[in-house]
């Protein structure tokens, strides 16, 4: 069972007990163009809900990526480093930045889902 | 975005844009497409392997008349005018009276003529010619063309493209202009170009633009190419660009533009600024323009800071990005003359960290363009 929600600055995470995946959205991916460059967290890291957590830069511009949930980072997506391109092909799979582990769940409830975050976007 | 369309101007080209699915922004209060559907990456590579057209009707176009026109030019600029031969165009800046760089200009001498055709930027077309016109009143007459549009076809297949619409076309050499009919319109057709590599810049009425477009377009080598890879394509190839690589506080020394100050030029010390511009001729500037290759793959962007093996600044990142023929970061900017020497080896200072970078000769990819014999 995983649940997958949305931020408004464009990243999803995907829940699996208390393992949170986050990325980019294919909205975000497609805003920001060709992606020549990521800078992700090490293991062990802590980030709060909203902290700065990695960088993705297009050829066009630097975007910073935000932890839209709080928690210490387990795992970090290193094919991205030699593949950046892979964030523009898979954004909502294999181009998947890091991984948490949650350290509070009602963060994750308060975000948007896949409904909202569309009418979101639609509304930009 | 489109709500600022409206005070935004467009081109001859914008309905053509929006039909191909321009994404289009403002610069240099025109709408123009950023990228296409094939984005900035695609866009660039396909440039420097076949062919890519591009609308730069925003740019200034204008003719410059009176008894010496080429004479009375050289009052604002360093370059040789007057020594522009028939048939030929020629890079200049042009400078304040202090010597610092308003903007940077291409100048054509077409056979038979007594006007002079200039292209100057897009943002400072306005101030341009009204320092031009204000600098040269007495002595020659601007006339802005703001209804011609300006195309550039540019990369290796450029000319048997427009060979096919303009017979004869692939003998031009660099920087030969001429008038010439393109797919039927009347042409200033010049073998220049700001991507690096062959190509050239079609000069058309506006009325006639969307044809030859059309026409271009039509050809399976060319796609058509938006700002972002115009961009990465002139930091590639080392060249300025305007309000970011120089600006009026910096002069041509500095800027290592000196190669376009003609010989004459600077042995008479005719020409504004002069003061200060031989002053670093003879003892060097205390900063230069260099070009930076960072190591590893982060892009260090405009405003980062340079640092010296010690952790002082001593410069300023003024390009920056990566070069998707390069397959890699790069970068230019202004570094104090002590660490301007190609191999130095300097920090680059990225969200707090430094990076290390080297400092290298450019262009970063090596220019195509097709030179007459000599």
């Amino acid at each position: 069972m995983s649940e997958v929600r949305f931020t408004d600055q464009h990243e999803w995470v995907r829940l699996e007990g208390d393992e949170a995946t986050v990325g980019i959205t294919r909205h975000a991916a497609e805003q920001l163009g060709d992606v020549v460059f990521v800078e992700l967290p090490q293991a062990g890291r802590k980030v709060g809900a909203g902290g700065e957590a990695a960088v993705v830069e297009s050829v066009k511009a630097a975007s910073e990526v935000y932890a839209p949930v709080g928690g210490e980072v387990t795992a970090a997506n290193s094919v991205l480093e030699a593949e950046p391109a892979k964030v523009n092909e898979d954004p909502e799979g294999a181009g998947w930045f890091f991984k948490l582990k949650l350290s509070d769940k009602a963060e994750f409830a308060k975000l948007m889902d896949a409904a909202a975050y569309q009418e979101f976007v639609k509304g930009l | 975005m489109t709500d600022t369309n409206e005070t935004l101007k467009v081109t001859p080209l914008h309905a053509l844009h929006l039909e191909l699915g321009g994404k289009m922004v403002p610069f240099a209060g025109y709408a123009m497409p950023v990228q296409y559907p094939a984005g900035v990456l695609k866009e660039h590579l396909h440039t420097r392997e076949k062919a890519g057209l591009f609308d730069v009707s925003h740019m200034g176009q204008a003719f410059l008349s009176g008894a010496d026109p080429a004479k009375a030019l050289e009052r604002v600029t360093p370059a040789d005018i007057q020594g522009i031969p028939e048939g030929m165009q020629r890079y200049g800046l042009l400078l304040s009276d202090e010597g610092g760089i308003k903007d940077d200009f291409m100048t054509t001498r077409l056979a038979g003529e007594a006007a002079l055709y200039l292209v100057v930027n897009a943002a400072m077309k306005d101030a341009d010619f009204a320092y031009i016109a204000e600098k040269l009143k007495g002595q020659a007459t601007l006339a802005p063309a703001p209804d011609r549009a300006l195309l550039a076809l540019q990369g290796p297949l450029a000319a048997d493209v427009l060979e096919r619409h303009s017979p004869g076309i692939s003998q031009m050499t660099f920087m030969q202009a001429k008038r010439v009919t393109v797919a039927g319109a009347p042409a200033i057709v010049s073998r220049t170009g700001y991507t690096g590599e062959d190509g050239f810049e079609i000069s058309i009425e506006g009325k006639d633009a969307e044809k030859v477009a059309r026409a271009l377009l039509a050809e399976a080598e060319v796609l058509p190419i938006g700002l972002g890879a115009r961009d990465s394509l002139r930091l590639e190839a080392g060249l300025c660009l305007y309000g970011h690589d120089m600006d009026d506080g910096i002069d041509p020394v500095e800027a290592n533009l000196v190669w376009s100050m003609g010989k004459r030029r600077k042995e008479a010390g005719d020409y504004p600024g002069a003061g200060r511009i031989a002053k670093h001729l003879q003892d060097g500037a205390a900063k230069k323009r260099v070009g930076l290759r960072p190591e590893g793959r982060a892009p260090a962007r405009e405003g980062t800071e340079i640092a010296d093996k010690t952790g002082r600044i001593v410069g300023r990142v003024t390009s920056g990005g990566f070069g998707p023929s390069l397959n890699a970061p790069l970068a230019m900017g202004y570094v104090e003359k002590e660490f301007a020497a190609n191999g130095t080896k300097l920090d680059l200072i990225v969200r707090g960290k430094a990076l290390g970078a080297e400092v290298v000769a450019m262009p970063f990819v090596p220019n195509r363009y097709k030179r007459a014999k000599k």
